[in-house]
């Protein structure tokens, strides 16, 4: 499944807790921003039902008002390096 | 060992940091991308490949694969902070298009041959070309990028060796008007301060830099700053809106090129106010007029040779009569109210203020000129070699400063000075030991008369090292035509196949960054070193040990007895020799090896944060400062007016193209677009329009527009208030792209000190495509 990589906006004055709350979970890693009111969160599942379930209960974490996802990647599948087109 | 589980976590973080960084410009997130320690990895330290920041990073190796990056919290430069680019640096080593092996072109093909079949033929063209055309018919090319032993060698072979001053590098094209902005003001290269200066000033102001892209880390330690002072003040001083106008506490648009006149307007408000520092004037300062008029040099052959003349702080004052507010608001479209407040910041005696400045002032036919009037108003207020003072210019390159600036990579300079100095050449002669009259007196071609020459057929061989010329020369179809021509002889070194390759006679793979030992210097004086951390693939060689091979092979071997184990240190120790003294001691390679990175002037094993001032620099004399650069010991104020771009918008051509970089990629991203997710986030390249210029001509964000200047076409998908927004009348274009070619547009003018040309202002028409 997917690694994915999101912006989290907690409630203003509530970044700890929406933090708490999600490093909480399995196969979630949170860090939190040092001057501006914005988290990272990382997201790392075994398969589509964890995925599923992990996607349920973060739309459900109390003082959490925004959760933008800025990338899914999935080990598997993703190739390496792009290849530009080249005479050599 | 790390898994690829890991790796693409520690890539998801990396992406969501540089989202974080479009929204709040400046965000700092204190972790890394890749858990410490994790699962038994070996870290070791290098300086980031790209920009000239010069962070230290420290790279997780498994199983001799290069899987991982942290920024070092022991490097003073960025405090174990990263941007996107260095978080995903070592995805660049692993591209599935890697030059493995060397091409020699037969009948028009690319055939893959043995490297030392490759490099027989390199020597032996040299040596045929030198015979049949001469000593100066042959030439290298190289660049910032290239490490110190790189270029020391180069620099080397070709002067002291072959005796040709042929050598040059790209960093001509980036910064060769800091060094002579420098060199006029105070007869040495490099800045005074260095990046301590963040944590003392109280002003920024940013002349035409948008370090929250060009500069992302130093951006975060600016805002960290004002983040513990409220009364700190950032001042975007710039063409167009960026990222930074967003992040600063003013954002102040003026007309390209003006930066001139608002700087003299500046002085002349100091002036008027009685805001000048007199007692550092009368002290520390001396007056100077050079030649007005001077060309813009977009003819072959342009020669150009300033004449200063001494002057008084009377004379300067009256040639600022004109610079009033209010007249170059007229002439700059920044309201005289915005230049007071920026005199009221540099002249308030309370505060410390740093300017910072990197292609903006550079990329200028009056580049020179524009440094020199910057320094014109730390020097009238004495804002200078103290910390949190400094007029800085910063680099883009990660050796721009350590290879080309110190060990003097271009035509006209040695290891130590200039050719045309006696005392240099001999120094030069006895260290390299060759006979001093191996080494020119004269200088032959800067970059841009280099690629003219070999289109005129002066020049018959050419060494690219590092280095991607068919995407950054300005009036690109000229040189590119020039290079294709018959009998010149085109030899590229290189990590990946590029628009450069694409014309090569000989492709020489090369070992990449971590695959061998090096050393850069980087903005602020530090040199950095770093060990082999994994192999090169295939086989790659370093670009010294290239050099060190062919030389050899032309019987110049005596000059190159080193082992292939030991070069980098032996080079090193020989490099040193040239700047032995208080003013650039450089420290020793154990010193080196053993820190992320150490100053110079380092005598006695001690760094040197401030230069010019008794305090902190062991060079200056007395108590106070000591500008010994200079034969009278004082910096020098010029009086540069304003004078216009070479080319400007007009009724056939009404708008000004700037050109420039992003975030995500470097230079012409022959490296960042090989990793994926940089390559994902910014595909393509794009023209920025200010909204209403792109109602009027009725484009709609994505849609294609069609630039022509002069010199050439291109159609781009339009960029409407994306992260950058021109003011009417301009448009903007990032160069990374290998298949957008802006560079077939821009003009080859440039500055006729320095030599460097303007990417920043040329004429062209847009059209809806």
């Amino acid at each position: 499944m997917p690694i994915k990589s999101y912006l989290a906006y907690p409630v203003p004055g509530h970044a700890e807790t929406v933090t708490q709350a999600l490093a909480a979970f399995d196969g979630c890693d949170v860090f939190p921003a040092l001057n501006q009111d914005v988290l990272i969160l990382v997201t790392d599942t075994q398969d589509e039902p964890s995925e599923s379930w992990l996607e349920e209960q973060l739309a459900l974490v109390p003082d959490l008002q925004c959760l933008a996802l800025v990338s899914g990647l999935n080990p598997d599948l993703v190739q390496i390096n792009p290849t530009l087109e080249h005479s050599c | 060992m790390l898994s690829r589980r890991e790796l693409f976590k520690g890539l998801a973080m990396a992406a969501a940091a540089a989202a974080a960084e479009q929204v709040f410009p400046g965000v700092l997130f204190a972790t890394t991308a890749v858990p410490p320690g994790a699962n038994g990895l070996s870290w070791k330290k290098a300086p980031c490949r790209f920009c000239g920041t010069g962070c230290g990073l420290l790279i997780g190796v498994d199983n001799g694969r290069a899987v991982a990056v942290k920024g070092d919290p022991a490097s003073t430069v960025n405090r174990g902070l990263c941007c996107v680019k260095g978080y995903h640096s070592v995805m660049a080593l692993y591209g599935k298009d890697r030059l493995t092996h060397a091409l020699v072109r037969r009948n028009g093909q690319m055939v893959k041959v043995p490297m030392q079949e490759a490099l027989d033929l390199v020597a032996s063209k040299l040596k045929e070309t030198i015979q049949q055309s001469g000593k100066d018919s042959v030439s290298i090319y190289g660049s910032g990028q290239w490490t110190i032993p790189d270029g020391y060698v180069a620099s080397k072979l070709f002067k002291g060796g072959i005796g040709t001053n042929n050598v040059e590098a790209n960093a001509r094209l980036c910064m060769s008007s800091a060094v002579t902005g420098f060199m006029t003001s105070f007869g040495l290269d490099e800045p005074m301060g260095c990046y301590d200066d963040i944590d003392h000033a109280d002003v920024f102001v940013l002349w035409g830099n948008n370090m929250a892209e060009m500069h992302p880390v130093l951006f975060s330690r600016m805002l960290e700053r004002r983040v513990t002072n409220s009364s700190i003040k950032i001042i975007d001083l710039a063409t167009r809106w960026t990222r930074t106008s967003m992040a600063a506490d003013r954002s102040i648009l003026f007309k390209p090129q003006t930066d001139l006149a608002i700087a003299n307007a500046i002085c002349h408000e100091l002036i008027r106010n009685g805001w000048t520092n007199s007692t550092f004037i009368q002290s520390h300062v001396s007056f100077h007029e050079g030649r007005t008029n001077i060309g813009y040099g977009t003819q072959d052959k342009f020669a150009f040779t300033d004449e200063p003349k001494p002057s008084t702080l009377e004379d300067f004052r009256k040639r600022l009569e004109e610079y009033t507010p209010e007249n170059v608001e007229q002439l700059s479209g920044v309201p005289a109210k915005d230049i007071r407040y920026l005199a009221s910041l540099y002249g308030d005696p309370a505060k410390k203020c740093v300017s910072f400045w990197c292609m903006g002032m550079n990329q200028h036919t009056r580049g020179t000129w524009i440094q020199n009037n910057v320094y014109n108003i730390h020097l009238l207020t004495g804002k200078i070699s103290t910390p949190g003072n400094s007029p800085f210019s910063l680099t883009g390159q990660p050796s721009a400063c350590g290879t080309v600036r110190e060990v003097g990579t271009l035509t006209n300079r040695l290891p130590h000075g200039e050719t045309t100095n006696e005392q240099d050449r001999q120094m030069a002669a006895e260290i390299w030991g060759v006979p001093v009259a191996n080494i020119p007196v004269k200088p032959t071609y800067h970059t841009v008369e280099m690629f003219r020459a070999l289109d005129r057929g002066d020049i018959k061989f050419m060494w690219i090292q590092v280095t991607n010329p068919m995407v950054t020369m300005p009036k690109l179809k000229r040189y590119r035509d020039g290079m294709k021509k018959d009998g010149r002889f085109v030899v590229v070194s290189d990590v990946y196949p590029t628009p450069t390759t694409d014309i090569a006679d000989v492709i020489l793979p090369s070992a990449f960054w971590i695959e061998r030992e090096g050393i850069f210097g980087n903005s602020e004086r530090r040199t950095q070193q770093w060990d082999q951390l994994v192999d090169p693939p295939g086989e790659a060689m370093s670009d010294t040990w290239q050099l060190i091979e062919v030389a050899r092979r032309m019987g110049h071997g005596k000059l190159f007895p080193w082992s292939k184990e030991t070069h980098v240190r032996d080079i090193f120790n020989e490099y040193r020799r040239f700047h032995h003294g208080p003013a650039h001691e450089m420290a020793t390679y154990d010193a080196l090896r053993a820190n992320p990175g150490v100053q110079w002037p380092c005598p006695n094993g001690k760094e040197t944060k401030w230069r010019y001032h008794a305090k902190w620099d062991p060079a200056a004399k007395g108590v106070s400062w000591d500008f010994y650069g200079k034969p009278d010991h004082k910096a020098w104020i010029w009086f540069r007016p304003y004078e216009p771009a070479a080319e400007s918008p007009d009724k056939d051509f009404p708008f000004w193209l700037n050109t420039g970089r992003v975030v995500e990629h470097w230079h012409t991203g022959s490296l960042t677009r090989r990793i994926p997710i940089l390559h994902q986030a910014v595909p393509n390249s794009y023209v920025e329009l200010n909204p209403i210029d792109a109602k009027r001509i009725g484009v709609r964000n994505g849609e294609g527009v069609r630039l022509t200047s002069r010199r050439g076409t291109l159609v781009l998908p339009a960029m409407i208030d994306g992260r950058g927004r021109p003011p009417e009348g301009m448009v903007f274009v990032p160069f990374f792209d290998e298949s957008l070619l802006i560079n077939e547009l821009t003009l080859d003018a440039f500055c006729p000190i320095s030599k460097q040309p303007d990417y920043k202002k040329c004429a062209v028409k847009v059209e809806r495509a």
